[in-house]
């Protein structure tokens, strides 16, 4: 029964009609299992997408579709410094994501195979405090680095008599406050990844004389691929799209993209710059994603045998 | 010699992963230990400890509200997102089909959409179609979202899995339901627990979704971001100790299930 599933369909023989093709293709078990996703998908984001596409077109300061269509605002975008928030989103998000990758891979190599036994509680001890609302820690870091009677600031004093001054609202706070929220989805799925890697492929390759350094890079970084690559995938983006670190720990210093653009749909109540700015970083990052996914087999590096 | 070191690069390894433990919970500490503080602008060191602000907090009746509502939130967005998300990691790594290229790439786009503008985005439609913001939107807005990572993350496992094990339980005379119960499940159980927590994660913590679509059922996330950028309450440290404490418990128990259910694997084995 299995097999019969798994075996690719012969192509009959006869050419059939587009429409009986069209059925075979739809009676798939692929097709069927990914039915249920496709329709979400259909009323749940590119519904939505449609509409700000559309609202990126229309003129400034609308809020219905009955004006006539422009490109005003993608023009009012690049002639003017709406640039800024991007150059900070996306260098913050790099930065980001390369501080998690270089922090959670050695965590994630003990978690899949030196702990053994304490893998699960020292896992359960990193799970904690995602549990806990990413406001809540970042407000907690505020209370930590606050000037004067922050927990730091106030040890110091309390210690050896000197203050720290301020640490908060600098571009290396919000750094630290991102990779700190961010960094169990570099290292959840690295240690995912890493824990596909069959311990005997590993031992083999160092019986077969292969030193520490080419094991990793022949044998353990292409097994573990799937889930490093998803990890940092999943980290860029929820780093370019965050609000709250630069918010509570950069005051309103640095300007990211999506504070830019609650700013259009807020205060500014003008939509259509608002959706144009958000169209903008979608392609920004649609290109990025599409660039660095046509360049891997996802079946290959997922590990799919 | 090699032996030698290899054990320096392990206890290595342990001391950074306490490094990075520690840094996970300094801002914990920091918030739970300025909930007990007395005086209503937080100063370290704190002067005098009190419990005071629980007191108020637990009179406000305002903690049970919010936290329920974020329960809820993220309960149904788990057990929706698990569904969906165990088919669509079907489609997505075990099934050769016609046009599964295209659709691993687009089941990722939503990951890869802020999610401010998510929000927004959906907002904007909901008003478009006429469905009034509630906690039942902002469980739509949130599966948008979690539904991908939920798939790749049991797509991951599925990866993982040999089929021919499926065909060895059906040449054994195993039904369907046989199969599915014995076999597939449990190996990709580890893939579907940990995609059902990070489902029930993502939509706990998570602001910008639920901030345009929840209306006025506040969440824990949205109550805390509106307080603190506008007019401090020393209810915040509170609020945010208290989900702390309900995490320590909720994953006490998550962990006990887990244990239990290995000893009786291991003891049928």
């Amino acid at each position: 029964m299995a097999s019969t599933l798994d075996a690719p369909t012969p192509p009959p023989l006869p050419q059939p009609t587009w429409l009986q093709s069209l059925g075979q293709w739809l009676r798939q078990p692929g097709f069927i299992s990914a039915s249920p996703v496709l329709i979400f998908f259909l009323i749940g984001f590119v519904g939505p997408l449609v509409i700000v596409l559309g609202f990126s077109f229309l003129p400034e300061r609308t809020f219905g579709f009955h004006g006539d269509w422009t490109v005003d605002n993608y023009v009012h975008i690049l002639s003017e410094s709406y640039w800024i928030p991007f150059v900070w989103s996306f260098g913050l998000a790099t930065a980001t994501v390369a501080c998690c990758l270089l922090i959670s891979y050695p965590v994630s190599y003990g978690l899949a195979r030196i702990f053994g036994r304490w893998a699960a509680p020292v896992m359960l001890l990193l799970v904690i405090p995602l549990f806990v609302s990413e406001n809540v820690r970042l407000f907690g870091w505020y209370l930590v680095l606050l000037k004067g009677g922050g927990i730091l600031a106030g040890s110091t004093q309390a210690l050896f008599g000197f203050d720290t001054g301020t640490l908060l609202y600098s571009p290396g706070t919000i750094l630290m406050g991102m990779v700190y929220v961010y960094l169990p989805y570099t290292l959840f799925p690295t240690t995912l990844g890493l824990s596909l890697v069959p311990r005997d492929q590993m031992d083999a390759a160092s019986d077969l004389g292969a030193n520490r350094w080419q094991i990793f890079r022949e044998v353990e970084l292409p097994i573990a691929m799937p889930g490093i690559l998803i990890g940092s995938l999943l980290t860029f983006v929820l780093a370019v799209g965050a609000i709250s670190e630069a918010k509570l720990l950069g005051g309103a210093n640095i300007v990211v993209v999506a504070h830019a653009i609650l700013h259009e749909f807020t205060y500014a109540q003008n939509w259509p710059l608002g959706s144009a700015i958000s169209m903008f970083a979608i392609a920004i990052t649609g290109i990025l994603v599409i660039f660095i996914m046509r360049r891997l087999d996802l079946d290959r590096l997922l590990g799919r045998k | 010699m090699e032996r030698r070191g290899k054990r320096w690069v392990n206890s290595l390894i342990v001391v950074w992963t306490g490094v990075v433990l520690l840094f996970f919970f300094i801002p914990i500490a920091g918030v739970i230990i300025s909930s007990f503080g007395k005086s209503r602008y937080f100063r370290f060191p704190v002067k005098t400890w009190s419990f005071k602000w629980y007191e108020e907090t637990i009179n406000a009746n305002l903690t049970e509200n919010l936290h329920v509502t974020s329960f809820y939130v993220a309960g149904c967005v788990a057990v929706i997102a698990l569904v969906l998300g165990f088919f669509g990691a079907l489609a997505f790594a075990r099934y050769d089909w016609k046009g599964r290229i295209f659709y691993q790439r687009l089941i990722m786009l939503p990951i890869f959409f802020p999610q401010a503008v998510l929000g927004l985005a959906l907002l904007l439609w909901f008003t478009y179609v006429g469905v009034l913001p509630s906690w039942e939107a902002a469980v739509f807005a949130h599966l948008v979202w979690i539904v991908p990572i939920v798939t790749l993350i049991i797509s991951i496992q599925v990866y993982g899995f040999d089929v021919s094990q499926e065909e060895a339980a059906f040449d054994l005379g195993a039904n369907r339901w046989q199969v599915f119960r014995e076999v597939t499940m449990p190996a990709l159980a580890p893939g579907l627990f940990s995609g059902g927590l990070f489902a029930f994660l993502l939509s706990w913590g998570n602001f910008p979704l639920s901030t345009y679509t929840s209306g006025a059922d506040s969440t824990v996330t949205e109550w805390l971001y509106t307080k603190m950028s506008s007019g401090y309450t020393p209810m915040i440290p509170t609020i945010g100790a208290f989900s702390v404490y309900g995490s320590i418990v909720i994953l006490f128990i998550g962990y006990l299930l887990l244990v239990m259910r290995r000893r009786r694997a291991e003891k049928r084995a």
